[in-house]
């Protein structure tokens, strides 16, 4: 359960930002995360709401969105997204098999926040 | 008020690691991530390794474990300098723990450093702890589509280590399908089959460490 060290790490960013802009009441926090980034949804949910209980962020919306996998062929080099089965990636212009290089899919980040 | 962040979720560990990066870089210590499944014989690999090299390399280990130090005897047994973290549950090691470690070691003559891993497909592949590689350790029993489940590991992993060979007749394990499933995600990962059992495979495990380990010299 790692999502416990995701939700501190990201309360904190929260934290700074909002002390930066000079704002104290949290509405809104959206993150992103790659689609084959080690990331459960709703236990990052559940950690970000225990992590807030009883503290000024409380009750805050979390708003979780994926970040679909996009890879790069390794044979001609075009970008092509995998929709269902993620390993034995067949390009869809060559046939190409496996080898491909991960354009994005892996990250993990705090895209914007709401705040008053 | 809409405010754009757009910042790393564990950017703060990422610094500590670069942070490590640098320190291990100056002193050209070649730093392995190793990560596994509970029950892959990483322990095991790793004393094999130790002992088998010891003559040629000065080498020290960093043992994440979730309570007991059994693992981090057995290391030392083999005579390499050997320091265990306690994670007290928790599910994988970050830069922080290994940066308070490091502390704790004479690091001056090291070739080679593993950071042992807890035992995790799913968390360690997140935190970044200044090694040079990530090295996924697979048994055979535990089924061919372990690649498949856990992309992220095998995605970031400089070298997978199919472990456990000699039990290939009794189990339904394809080496090609594991192969092919870390392949489609990572085009140059570099596959070793081995059996810290019997010995099968690890000459060429330890041809990739030496070759490494003058790579890292030359840096
Ligand atoms: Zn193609």
């Amino acid at each position: 359960m790692h999502e416990m060290s995701i939700a501190h790490s990201l309360v904190g960013i929260i934290e700074q930002e909002m002390a930066k802009h000079n704002v104290t009441r949290l509405i809104r926090i959206k993150v992103k995360f790659g689609r084959i980034s080690a990331i459960v949804p709703e236990a990052l949910q559940t950690a970000f709401e225990a992590m807030t209980a009883g503290t000024s962020l409380e009750g805050s919306a979390l708003e979780i969105e994926e970040v679909p996998l996009v890879a790069k062929c390794r044979e001609c080099q075009k970008e092509f997204s995998p929709e269902d089965d993620l390993m034995i990636m067949t390009c869809p212009h060559c046939s190409a098999e496996f080898g491909h290089d991960i354009v994005s899919g892996k990250e993990l980040y705090i895209d914007e926040i709401e705040a008053e | 008020m809409q405010i754009k962040v757009v910042r790393k979720i564990l950017e703060a560990n990422d610094r500590i690691s670069d942070q490590l990066r640098a320190m291990f870089q100056e002193k050209k210590i070649l730093v392995l991530n190793l990560m596994s499944s509970p029950g892959a014989g990483k322990t095991t690999l790793l004393e094999k390794t130790l002992t088998d090299l010891k003559s040629e390399f000065n080498m020290a280990v960093i043992e994440g474990d979730l309570q007991t130090s059994n693992d981090a005897e057995r290391v030392a047994a083999t005579g390499a300098q050997a320091i265990q973290i306690n994670t007290e549950g928790g599910c994988h090691l970050d830069g922080s723990m290994v940066l308070e470690a490091a502390g704790q070691m004479d690091l001056e003559k090291v070739d080679i450093l593993f950071v042992e891993n807890v035992g995790n497909l799913v968390c360690p592949a997140e935190f970044s702890v200044g090694e040079d590689y990530k090295i996924t350790i697979l048994s055979v029993v535990e089924g061919d589509d372990k690649p498949e489940k856990y992309p992220l590991i095998f995605a970031e992993s400089k070298v997978m280590l199919l472990n456990k060979t000699d039990l290939l007749p009794y189990v339904d394990f394809s080496l090609e399908k594991a192969s092919n499933f870390a392949k489609s995600l990572n085009k140059n990962i570099e596959i070793f089959p081995v059996s810290a059992k019997t010995r099968e495979g690890l000459d060429s495990w330890y041809d990739w460490l030496r070759q490494e380990v003058i790579k890292k010299k030359d840096s």
